[in-house]
């Protein structure tokens, strides 16, 4: 009979608590058992109830579709609720995502960047005034476009893409791929009033597409492979076209 | 003392909690949305195969209205849910639908001429209308007459989500993310706001409010495995029985849902059946025709996963090491159905199990999935005894799913339950006696009991576990409070429940002594409350001597009309009892519009109600007059059971279909 052994794992963590007085940042290391189908959610919450009730880190869903638990995985950041151990080298180092603002540990506050972002992007239906009838059929759509605007709305705001962006670095008002993406969507959608010009005025700039390297980092990393190159290639253009015929009017 | 001060105050930050403060945002009052994670994080996002609404576009979803998606609620229901709340409902759920459309959700939509689609295991090629091209396309799904089910691929609660909360920005919604609501403020039977905790700093304040939403989502938590996000852990509920004044109606009504992977509990929709997915056995046999050859797999969800345990039971189960378990097979579907359509479950098949969904079966389990059960509240989403206090969503007990809650009328209620409590709650605003009357010194004092609550976890000496006493109750809630049960069982769980709920009164924060941010501590003060909600889910189905829809007693199989045609009402007023204080609300039959009959699934083994076939031969008779005078069938309808007056005046219109064109429709652009 074959006996299976499993894996130990050494799993390196980054802890700093901004809240406790004094706290610095280090690694700490802990191993564990690997089980068969564990994935770093389960590990995580392992080491949390065995080794350290106070470590920190951000799970919703855990199954992939909520974006809460990016974190940097062996120096990629990714989703942990959806990435099998057995898929790692039995040294696993884990980090929170540069970027956002430290809760503690691995817990990074996504949120209030992200609605930062959406409020500065105004990343919503812009209608025009007119009385809205709910009780009439709704306006039709071609089902292809519907498609296309999904594949964009498919963005969890996870914030991987802005973990593994060059540009962001370097330029801490630059508005990511996960907001260019949102202007690549609502542009597609004909029920937004915007016009060009309008998302000119928002990402026109080099904290808009024109700030973008092109290291193409967010394709890389997007846990929902959302078409981020193309996509950004293709507001690139566009907002080119537009900067071009704005140009003669601006006295520069 | 840090007080804020609000008009309503909505605890949750998913689909039911925002939609209600956009809405009463829109009535020109001031709103803040509490939220455990950022908005669109919440479990609502979740959702995968669709929203019910009777849109009738698609050539399967014609001949579709708002009678046909209430009958198919309130049979799956078992007829156990409010029928006029279900009929403000049916009638709310295209209004939402439209309006969601409106602000941004991109819907799967129809496309004229020719599709092939899988129909018991068949290649059936069906013809969309012309007229309908372009318009909202809807799926099949379980217990239900007609294809209703509308979606975006299988991210349908996502985009929902998102839309709503894009929406939610442009309102200038005041939410704040990571606030755990603690403690709700009361006093003289009235809710003033909640005791509130910041997840990162460990601060507690109150929110003072005229009105108090909860919007938290479901418990399914209280078991070891379940579909639901690891936030939905029932604090909702249990901060509404922690009241002791507030009541929990139908706790023992929980949803487990056929097909979640094996062994993590993570869903795969019930869109994969719907779109012709089979479920299989050992042998690879495709056993849900034998059981029910009607609805086969898309019979109701509390149906097929007591079926399936059936088969299981015979021995018929692929063993594991994680136990036994039952294929979903949706190959037959082909990979470019799967890639467009169900992609999530693609995605999680690849990610978890390591398999391609397109050539391989799914390994699957029933699972937990929806609490029916929830604050108890009026048709207004206002509780029954607690004023000021109100619940949408999943938290309430409102009650449109009854015993049984169909798949794809979850979010659907989400947002339409928020639309109209929304109204409900800016009508109470509006009036003088929403006026803030609290003492100081009671939020004062509120706020100091929570404060306690934390020293005496993060202080107490040699004291229990919260990891250890929260894993005991998940497991017996698992073993003895799952989908069959019986009193035998369910009497060991109240009762090893009990002792549990005894010994996290000595629970200490182990190794974590941190008052910020602190998962320990957090999961101390939450594991007694759940503890509470555990004990009033199986105390309610220790009690409740009959089978009706989730809540399946192998020592009473029959739906016993005759005596619990009744709604389990719980509420906690002594904080040191060890056991909820119950009472029954019973349910009228005669004014019911359709009375209780037989489901349509198995044997018929229900214990008549005498009134039953009184009321079905008064309906006969109306029914009969209302033919000879040619009444249309919203006449018919309003003849069998008036409800209209109940809904707030804006959603009361007529819903447009295709074949049902509104007159009063205003010219449009061609």
């Amino acid at each position: 009979m074959k006996i299976e052994t499993n894996r130990r794992l050494k799993i390196s963590i980054l802890r700093f608590d901004p809240h406790v007085k004094g706290d610095k940042p280090r690694m700490e290391t802990y191993e564990i058992e690997e089980a068969p189908g564990m994935t770093l959610f389960i590990a995580l919450n392992d080491i949390r109830q065995h080794h350290d009730a106070s470590l920190k880190f951000d799970f919703v869903c855990r199954a992939g579709i909520c974006g809460s638990c990016a974190m940097i995985i062996n120096g990629k950041p990714d989703l942990a609720c959806r990435t099998l151990t057995k898929k790692l080298p039995g040294e696993i180092t884990l980090a929170p995502l540069p970027v956002f603002e430290l809760i503690g540990d691995l817990s990074v506050f996504t949120g209030n960047w992200m609605r930062g972002l959406n409020e500065r992007l105004e990343a919503w239906i812009h209608e025009e005034e007119s009385e809205f009838n709910f009780n009439l059929l709704e306006e039709p759509m071609e089902p292809e476009l519907a498609d296309e605007i999904y594949e964009l709305d498919r963005c969890i705001e996870c914030g991987c893409c802005v973990a593994g962006c060059g540009t962001i670095q370097m330029r801490e008002e630059f508005v990511g791929a996960v907001g260019l993406n949102k202007i690549a969507r609502y542009q597609l959608d004909p029920r937004d009033k915007r016009s060009d010009k309008d998302y000119y005025d928002l990402i026109g700039d080099e904290d808009g597409v024109f700030g973008c390297m092109t290291l193409l980092g967010c394709e890389d990393v997007c846990p929902k492979n959302l078409p981020l190159q193309s996509k950004i290639a293709y507001l690139r253009r566009k907002m080119l076209t537009i900067g071009m015929k704005d140009k003669s009017g601006c006295g520069c | 003392m840090k007080i804020i001060y609000t008009d309503i105050l909505v605890i949750g930050g998913g689909l039911a909690g925002l939609r209600t403060a956009t809405g009463v945002k829109s009535r020109g009052h001031d709103v803040i949305v509490l939220s455990l994670v950022p908005p669109k994080r919440s479990h609502s996002a979740a959702a995968q195969g669709g929203m019910q609404a009777s849109l009738a576009n698609s050539f399967m979803g014609q001949g579709d209205n708002e009678d046909i998606h209430f009958e198919d609620t309130i049979k799956g229901s078992d007829w156990g849910a409010d029928q006029k709340v279900v009929r403000m409902f049916v009638n709310t759920a295209p209004k939402a639908i439209r309006e969601l459309t409106h602000w941004g959700v991109p819907w799967s939509r129809v496309k004229q001429g020719d599709h092939q689609a899988i129909i018991n295991t068949k290649k059936v090629t069906i013809t969309e209308q012309d007229n309908a091209h372009g318009l909202i396309t809807a799926r099949d799904f379980g217990g239900t007459k007609k294809w209703r089910t509308c979606y975006t691929s299988d991210g349908t609660g996502h985009s929902m989500l998102y839309a709503m909360d894009n929406k939610a920005h442009e309102q200038k919604i005041d939410v704040r993310e990571r606030m755990e609501a603690v403690a709700l403020i009361h006093e003289n039977k009235r809710c003033y706001g909640a005791i509130v905790r910041n997840l990162m700093t460990g601060e507690l304040s109150a929110f003072v409010a005229k009105a108090t939403t909860i919007a938290t989502g479901g418990y399914g938590r209280i078991y070891s495995v379940s579909t639901n996000a690891v936030i939905c852990e029932g604090m909702g509920q249990a901060i509404a029985l922690e009241t002791g004044i507030a009541t929990l109606g139908n706790m023992e009504a929980i949803q487990f849902h056929p097909t979640a992977i094996v062994p993590v509990g993570i869903l795969t929709t019930e869109g994969c059946r719907g779109d012709g997915g089979v479920l299989r056995d050992v042998d690879g046999y495709r056993f849900m025709p034998d059981y029910e050859p009607q609805k086969k797999d898309l019979a109701s969800r509390d149906v097929v996963s007591r079926r399936m345990i059936e088969h299981l039971r015979k021995g018929k189960g692929v063993s594991s090491r994680y136990g036994d378990h039952l294929w979903l097979d949706i190959t037959l579907l082909g990979r470019k159905h799967i890639e467009k359509n169900l992609r999530e479950v693609k995605e999680i098949c690849e990610s978890f199990l390591g398999i391609d969904p397109a050539k391989e079966w799914i390994p699957v389990r029933p699972t937990q999935h929806y609490s029916m059960g929830g604050i108890r509240t009026n048709y207004t989403g206002e509780s029954q005894t607690l004023k000021g206090l109100y619940a949408c969503g999943e938290a309430a007990c409102w009650d449109i799913h009854g015993f049984n809650r169909l798949g794809g009328n979850s979010v659907s209620e989400t947002v339409v339950s928020g639309m109209l409590a929304a109204e409900y709650i800016a009508d109470f605003c509006d009036k003088a006696e929403s006026s803030v009357d609290v003492n100081s010194n009671t939020i004062g004092s509120f706020l100091q009991q929570e404060k306690d609550k934390i020293e005496f976890l993060l202080n107490n000496e040699n004291g229990e576990d919260a990891y250890e006493l929260r894993q005991s109750m998940e497991q017996i809630m698992m073993d003895k409070v799952g989908i069959f049960r019986n009193g035998t069982e369910l009497e060991h769980a109240v009762n090893e429940l009990k002792a549990l709920l005894l010994r996290s009164n000595n629970i200490e924060v182990k190794r974590s002594k941190s008052r910020a941010a602190n998962p320990a501590l957090v999961n101390a003060y939450r594991t007694q409350r759940m503890l509470k909600i555990a004990l009033t889910a199986a105390y309610g189905a220790l009690l409740r001597t009959e089978s009706r829809g989730a809540h399946s007693r192998e020592d009473y199989p029959e739906r016993n009309d005759e005596e619990w045609l009744k709604r389990t009402i719980m509420s906690w007023p002594d904080p040191d009892s060890d056991v909820p204080v119950v009472s029954y609300e019973q349910l009228d039959i005669k004014s019911m519009e359709l009375p209780p009959g037989f489901r349509g699934y198995g044997k018929d083994m229900t214990i008549q109600h005498p009134d039953s076939e009184i009321r079905r031969e008064e309906i006969k008779k109306c029914l009969s007059n209302a033919r000879e005078q040619g009444m249309d069938r919203f006449k018919v309808q309003a003849e069998l059971m008036a409800y209209e007056d109940l809904l707030p005046e804006k959603y009361r219109g007529k819903n447009e279909r295709l074949v049902e064109p509104l007159a009063t429709r205003p010219s449009r652009k061609s």
